[in-house]
């Protein structure tokens, strides 16, 4: 398949050997999946699974001003994070709507914010545009970083085999600088998965060595298609799918990751409150099939003769082997609706988020 | 990529294999690798009749859903309804266990020999 203009990440000759299905992503060449989608859902959820994700944005916001800035652009509050502490969080237009959903690392004296591929040019022109009148430095630190992503109830003990650093020390949400096979890394304990897992930051030359000692260690090579499942079933939102400009993070259901109490004013904290005090236009609800069939992005949700609302994400749930769905509705709809798949009102019911919870022992 | 000689085929995917006028329809070796798990089938029922192109059902993969197509005619005589609750038959033995539908064909169809289609399998990709 002609591939044309597409960009490779440090590991596309990895995932060339390993045989893996390759598709565009965000301008990408990425893996969507190697030995199959269930298999490699199947060895994170039980075992230790190993995505490379370098295609995500990094951008680093330096200067007197860094911390203000930040706090003007993300939904969270970032002046409670400690140095060592990251954060999920919403960025908004004055609207309210989503301009991308993204990870606030607060460094020493420096704040990294990584953010979706898909959003990169948009999300840096929009930290660039609004934080002019700030005295800091916005830099896309994009191409200096490979990132790959351990995933997995084994993926603790089996990077704590090639570092120094004391991952018992390292709780969720936390990261440290660290060494991992002797490479210079961020090691932070954040995932996409519903399971224990780490980030690994490190540089493009040592990734593909990294990269291959984890697999000779046992993790699974796992592509993006099982990591769209996983984080179905985490409940976990997907800009482009749950999130865009046309909804808010409080009607996706993220509100813990927005602090409407925040002194410091953020873009679209006006329009939040007041979604807040009026009530949501909308609201996010997982589903499970009840009828036969799969739910898919865009599929209607019906209520009788009404249309009630959209199938935001939908998927064969590997772990339950059920049919499962998220979808944004009309805030009134109860608990029973139907989906509309080719023309066929089947039935559905909400259930709570999120649908697959690990056991945290 | 395996083609049985012994197939007739279409240029989106399926093989038909024809006897005393009944069709039994599934899809290749090829397009079960293309769509991945595949983890849904809808199938026809039987008495549904359907004209040479018609959608007659879909599979579903973990990632895509994608339409299953008629090359012939015909009344539904028999669907494999052990697909419902192991759609992944399909990949596992396409040619075999994992036949989808029997028509009884009332017409004749254009169809590929296997050397027709291995040619429309390596030009697209």
């Amino acid at each position: 398949m002609a591939a044309e203009g597409l960009k490779h990440t440090p590991l596309y000759d990895e995932h060339k050997d390993l045989g893996a299905r390759l598709v565009d992503f965000a301008g990408y060449e990425m893996p969507v999946q190697y030995s199959g989608i269930q298999a490699e859902h199947k060895a994170v959820r039980n075992h230790a699974g190993l995505f490379d994700v370098s295609h995500m944005g990094e951008a680093v916001f330096r200067g007197p001003d860094a911390e203000a800035a930040v706090q003007h652009l993300v939904t969270r509050d970032v002046g409670r994070l400690d140095v060592g502490q990251a954060g999920y969080s919403a960025v908004c237009y004055e609207d309210g709507g989503t301009v991308d959903d993204v990870i606030v690392y607060r460094r020493e004296g420096d704040f990294l914010v990584v953010v979706n591929a898909s959003n990169r040019e948009k999300d840096l022109a929009h930290f660039r545009e609004n934080t002019a009148d700030f005295d800091v430095e916005v830099a896309d630190e994009s191409d200096d970083w490979a990132l790959l992503a351990l995933q997995g109830p084994e993926a603790a003990g089996l990077l704590q085999d090639l570092t120094e650093t004391d991952l018992s020390g390292l709780k969720p949400f936390r990261f440290a600088w660290g060494e991992v096979d002797g490479a210079r890394s961020i090691i932070s304990r954040t995932g996409y998965t519903g399971e224990d897992g780490f980030e690994i930051y490190l540089s493009g030359d040592d990734a593909p060595r990294v990269w291959r000692r984890l697999i000779e260690a046992g993790a699974t090579p796992a592509g993006l298609g099982a990591r769209d499942t996983l984080r179905l079933e985490a409940g976990m939102c997907l800009y482009g799918n749950e999130l865009d400009a046309h909804t808010t993070p409080l009607e996706a259901g993220i509100s813990f990751a927005v602090h409407l109490d925040k002194e410091e004013q953020f873009i679209g904290q006006r329009a939040l409150l007041l979604e807040d005090t009026e009530g949501l236009r909308k609201k996010l609800v997982g589903f499970e099939m009840e009828g036969r069939g799969i739910a898919r992005h865009g599929y209607h949700v019906t209520s009788g003769a009404e249309i009630v609302g959209e199938v935001t994400s939908g998927t064969k749930s590997p772990t339950l082997e059920k049919a499962i769905g998220l979808a944004l509705v009309d805030p009134g709809v109860d608990d029973w609706f139907e989906i509309l798949i080719r023309d066929n009102p089947v039935p559905a019911k909400a259930v709570s988020l999120p649908f697959y919870k690990r056991d945290r022992g | 990529m395996n083609i049985p000689e012994d197939l007739q085929y279409t240029k989106s995917h399926e093989w038909i294999r024809i006897d005393d006028g009944t069709a039994t329809i599934g899809i290749t070796d090829h397009a079960q690798d293309e769509l991945g798990d595949i983890v849904f089938v809808e199938l026809p029922d039987e008495g549904d009749t359907f004209d040479a192109g018609d959608s007659f059902g879909t599979v579903e993969s973990v990632k895509a859903v994608s339409d299953l197509y008629t090359p012939v005619g015909g009344e539904v005589v028999e669907v494999n309804s052990s697909l419902e609750d192991a759609p992944e038959k399909i990949n596992d033995d396409p040619y075999g266990e994992g036949w989808i539908v029997r028509l009884r064909a009332s017409d004749e169809a254009d169809l590929l020999s296997p050397e027709e289609y291995e040619k429309v399998v390596e030009e697209e990709s």
